[in-house]
Formats: C-alpha cells, structure tokens, sequence
C-alpha cells in the first residue's frame, strides 16, 4: 500500500530534524575557540606522516564483490522463500542448483584464498 | 486485470476495489502517525535507549564489580540528561583539511538508519507505526545504511585511524549482512510474508514461536550473532578498537556529534532486539501460544468453486476480523476429503473474499467444513490480551539486551582475520544449509498443517540435519584453521598492529 511510504518520508524528515536538532544547539551554546594544535589530526600524539587518502588494498575489493553477488542472491532468495508455499518441490530443486552454483564460486574462493585476511 | 484473470482464474474485482479503499489516508491516520512520529520517535525511543545506556553501564559496572554511575539523581537515574547537557556544551572539533559537509552527514546517517528500521516493528496489536508488505526488504535495505555512514565517517576525518577503522568496519557490516539476511529466511519461507505484522500473526495463531524448531534456533542464533556485528559491539567492535586504533572510524568525533554515534549505536540495538523478537520469539505472544493453536470450525453456506469464485460464505463469520491485514488463512476440506488452504483478503458481511496468488482447482459443497485457526483476540486492539502483549514484547527485547550486555562483558574482542573468515566460512554456510532444513520443516509441519506428530517427526529430522550441519561445518573450518594458521595457537589477541605499520608505509 503506498500510503505507507508517505510515513516513511516523514519519518525521514523527523529523524534528520531530530540529529540535527542537537547540533543546531551545539552551535548555539557550545564555545568556539580554534587553535592551530586542536585541529590538528589525533593519532596518538604521533606527528602524521604523509596523507590519509590514499589507495586502498585490494582485499576489501574482494569482499566488497562477494557481498554484492550474495546479496543479489539474498535478493532472488526473498520472493522465493515467499511464494514457495504456492510453488512446490520443483521450485525448491530449481533454487537448490541455483545456491549450488554460488557455492561452487564461494568454495573457489575459499580454495584460492580470497577469503583469507591478510 | 485481465492479465490477473488469466492467470488466476477468478475475478479480482471486489480485492482491486476493497484496496482502493483502503489506499485512502484520512484524519484519522494522520493523527496517529503524528503520535508515533512526535511522541514515538522524538519521545518514547530515545528516552528507552537513554535508559538502555544507563542500564549498560550499571550492569557493565556489576560484572567489573563496580557500582557505577550513581551521583546524578536517585540511583544515578538523571545521569543521561547530564551526560547530555555535557554534549551540548561541549565544542565539536573538525580537523583541518578534512571534509566538514560529510563529516557532520556521518553521525545523522546513522541515525536516520535506526529511526527508519524501527518504523516496521509491531509492538503490540495496531501498534506497528507502518505495516509494509514488503516491511523485511525494507528493513534490510534501510539498515545497510549504516554502513555507509561509518565509511563516511572515517573516510571524512582524514586520520589514518579513521580509515582503517572504517574500512575494516565496512568490510565486516558487508560480510555479516549475507549471514544476517539469509538467517531470517526460514521465517519468510514459513510465514510465507514479508510483513512483520504478518510474521508475529503466523507465531502467534498458527505457528508458534518460530525458535521452537532446530532450523529456529540456527537461525536465531545467526541472526543475533551477525546482528551484534552489525551494529559494531563487542566481539566484534573491530571498528572502534580502542587498544589498537584509539577509537576507529569517530577518532575525531568529539562532544555532540560523537553523541550522535553512541545514541544511533544504541538505537541501532534496540532495533535490532526488536527484529529478533519480532521474527523468532513471536512478538507479544507467549510461548507455546500458537504452538498448539486450537482451530474453529464453520459450515460453507453456499457451494464454493475456487476457479470461479474469490468470495466464500460462511454460517459463522464473527470470529474472522474485517481487515485481516495478511498473514490470515483458512483452510476448506470438502465432502471428498480434499483440503485447500486460502488466504483471506478481508470480509464483507459474513463473505471472506480470498487473495488467489495462483490458479486453483477446488470445489467445495454445503458439506464441507472451513477451519482456521482459533483468534481470540480480533476483539479490539484495546482488549487485556492484546494491552498484555506490549509489556511481554519488551520484556523479550530488554532480555536480549541485557544478553548483549552480557556478551560484551564476557569475551574479548575477536583477531581481526578469525571475524572475516568466521562470516564467510561458518555463518554464510550455516545460513545458506539452514534455509533447506527450514524448507524440510515446511514440508512435514506446514504445508500438511500437521498436529502433535508431525512436530515430533519433523523435530527429529530437522533435528539431526541440523546438528549434522554444524558439526560438518565446524569440521572442516577446524581443519583450515590448522592449515592456515602460521602460529597455530587459540588466541583472540588482534594482531592489527603489524598491519597497521604496513599501512603507514605502502598505504592501506
């Protein structure tokens, strides 16, 4: 029912009202003094060396590939687990070769070690 | 339309025009969603969540042998409104050179993305704020936001600390989703909804707890296991750990802005007990209140042919509320013996017009006997039993709180490696055999919507299934630990710090 979505757009406008509410507050009563040592970076008092945005390792590319190709899975997966009451036995094979075909890619990635934390 | 007729075989036109119907948003409405949103959202849960933080640390003080915060107030009970007046006042510093729009957008996300999954959670009977037909989905794809917003966060503050904390903090909400959301599967599979309203009706009259079954309890505990991942507490609050990267992903969040992090952390799990609650332990319902739900009995007044007709009458109808929402079938068994079950779409005079989602061939004479399962409680929303629910629903959620408290005053945090693979090699996997032995629990308990027998049956099958699955699983994990594992000793102790020196020098 898409009335239901109208709350939902509200709720969006009341929850962003609510965690701004207290930083409009913050900025009204908080005390502002900047300093040249206060904005400084905070790693442990350690003077920070070269840039932090820098290039990322490749490892979180992998996990980040994994995760969309099970959630694309997760996303056949609902609408299935919905109507298989409706559908039967066929319907249940179909999703098992389905699953079997992505675990065949998660067991590659296992064996290759793609799932190892380095 | 005719697209619909072809395909079901029966005339769709009373269930088109009841929806219209209710498409309508009236005064009414707008009334209460106003209460939810100004007294709910502004009021009730963030005064909950304050109260939950105070809670944490009391009871993080007792297992410390502590006594915690108790100054502010009787039994330091006006500590969170201090704690919060501090926040206001104290200054927010951004650091030089970091990115000062995406920087305030962080904490916000966070708690825009709890405020919106508390939106589908049916606390008692009428009270869920919205009911989505789709209410899951959504809560998924609104709870990822999370995510998003610790990797802005670190990513904003230019500190090395920062990044690492959230790009592992990222790297482990991805991870732990897949388990997350494939946990809840069999309750999809055997509420046949995606509704939440819909699924704690299916516990509550039909089904019984969803835990009480093998396949239950697997996926609770997935579910609560990826869940304290999800919102980044101990074990698994790798992002944010301190003995190795000061404070993760909100190193530079300070006075009102941090607040926001902890508040939204909070939120999040309450949230996330609610959604635990909600899918395996019923709701509101007391235990074993559906489990053995007894059924009610009626006469067909009129023959009934499924392929023509999508209205059934009925002698007696009281017992059948006029708005069902989802969730709510019937079952007819004909002089022949055939049985056919039917979700009901809402009633009219003491005709229940069916949703038909497939084609049917069933015919059913005066003769034949309608059943559904016995609900007492259609009375009204206000009825005791109904009022009784919201107290038993909280008592659940502040249980599994108090259990998530406990946890994280129990174990040490997890080695940053053992959290990945642990996600990917054992919860994914467990998850993925589960939803299978859920589909095997559907076929003996449901679909036959089977008695005392078939739960014993089904119980034993899914029983040895599913301890065969974990053993199996735990095997060969043990197995690969061994053989990747250069030190090849128990300990959870994080080795992040030579990664970390690594990060420094090539990037991270």
């Amino acid at each position: 029912m898409v009335y239901n979505y109208i709350f939902i757009g509200l709720l969006l406008l009341v929850a962003t009202a609510f965690a701004a509410g207290p930083l409009v507050l913050v900025a009204l009563l908080a005390p502002k003094r900047k300093s040249k040592n206060k904005s400084e970076f905070y790693e442990c008092g350690v003077i920070t060396v070269g840039d932090s945005w820098v290039r990322f390792r490749i490892q979180y590319y992998l996990y980040a590939i994994l995760f969309v190709l099970f959630d694309i899975e997760t996303v056949f997966l609902y609408p299935w687990a919905v109507s298989y009451g409706g559908l039967g036995f066929f319907a249940l094979i179909e999703m098992v070769i389905f699953i079997v075909m992505l675990l065949i890619g998660l067991a590659y990635a296992w064996a290759r070690g793609a799932l190892r934390w380095q | 339309m005719a697209h619909f007729e072809m395909l079901t075989g029966t005339d769709l036109t009373p269930i088109l025009a009841q929806r219209m119907y209710y498409e309508q948003v009236d005064l009414v409405l707008w009334f209460r969603w106003g209460l939810y949103l100004f007294a709910g959202f502004f009021g009730v849960f963030p005064l909950i969540v304050a109260y939950v933080v105070l809670a944490e640390r009391k009871i993080a003080a007792r297992f410390q042998d502590r006594i915690g915060p108790n100054r502010v107030g009787p039994f330091g009970l006006l500590q969170p409104f201090a704690d919060f007046i501090k926040l206001i006042i104290k200054e927010s510093i951004v650091p030089k050179g970091a990115n000062s729009f995406v920087h305030i957008l962080a904490p916000i996300l966070t708690l825009i993305s709890a405020f919106l999954v508390l939106a589908v959670i049916p606390f008692g009977i009428g009270l869920a704020p919205v009911d989505l037909p789709s209410g899951l989905l959504y809560m998924v794809s609104v709870s990822s936001i999370a995510a998003l917003s610790i990797f802005l966060a670190g990513w904003s503050s230019r500190n090395k600390y920062s990044l690492l904390g959230a790009m592992r903090g990222v790297a482990q909400l991805v991870s732990y989703e897949i388990p997350q959301v494939m946990s809840v599967l069999p309750v999809i599979l055997w509420s046949g909804s995606l509704s939440l309203v819909s699924i704690v009706q299916t516990q509550q009259y039909d089904q019984g707890w969803f835990l009480f079954s093998p396949p239950g309890i697997l996926g609770f505990f997935l579910l609560l296991i990826s869940s304290i991942a999800e919102v980044n507490r101990a074990p698994f609050d790798l992002p944010e750990a301190e003995s190795e990267i000061i404070a993760g992903f909100h190193t530079e969040y300070s006075g009102m802005r941090f607040g926001l992090f902890f508040l939204g952390e909070y939120l999040n799990v309450f949230a996330i007990c609610c959604l635990s609650t909600t899918l395996f332990l019923g709701g509101g319902s007391l235990p074993l209140q559906g489990y053995f739900a007894g059924e009610s009995h009626h006469m067909l007044a009129a023959p009934f042919d499924a392929s023509r007709q999508s209205t059934i009458k009925l002698n007696a109808h009281h017992e059948f509320p006029e708005n069902p929402s989802t969730g709510f079938k019937i079952h007819i068994t004909n002089s022949a013996g055939d049985k056919e079950a039917f979700q009901v779409s809402h009633r009219v005079g003491n005709e229940l017009v069916l949703m038909a989602n497939r084609p049917v061939e069933f015919k059913a004479d005066t003769n034949s006997r309608v059943s559904a399962a016995a609900r007492p409680s259609y009375a009204a929303p206000w009825h005791l039993s109904n009022l009784l629910m919201i107290p038993v629903f909280f008592a659940k959620v502040f249980f599994l709180i108090f259990v998530m408290f406990w946890i994280r005053a129990t174990l040490p945090r997890v080695r940053v490696d053992r959290l990945m693979s642990f996600a990917w090699k054992t919860m994914v996997p467990l998850a993925i055999a589960n939803i299978f032995v859920a589909t095997i629990w559907f076929e003996i308990v449901i679909r036959p919507a089977g008695g005392f027998t078939s739960r014993v049956i089904a119980w034993i099958v899914t029983g040895i299934l599913t301890a065969g699955v974990v053993a199996i699983v735990f095997r060969i994990n043990r197995n690969s630990y061994k053989a990747n594992d250069p030190e090849r000793r128990p300990t959870l102790i994080s080795r992040s710090g030579d990664s970390l020196l690594a990060a420094t020098t090539q990037g991270l």
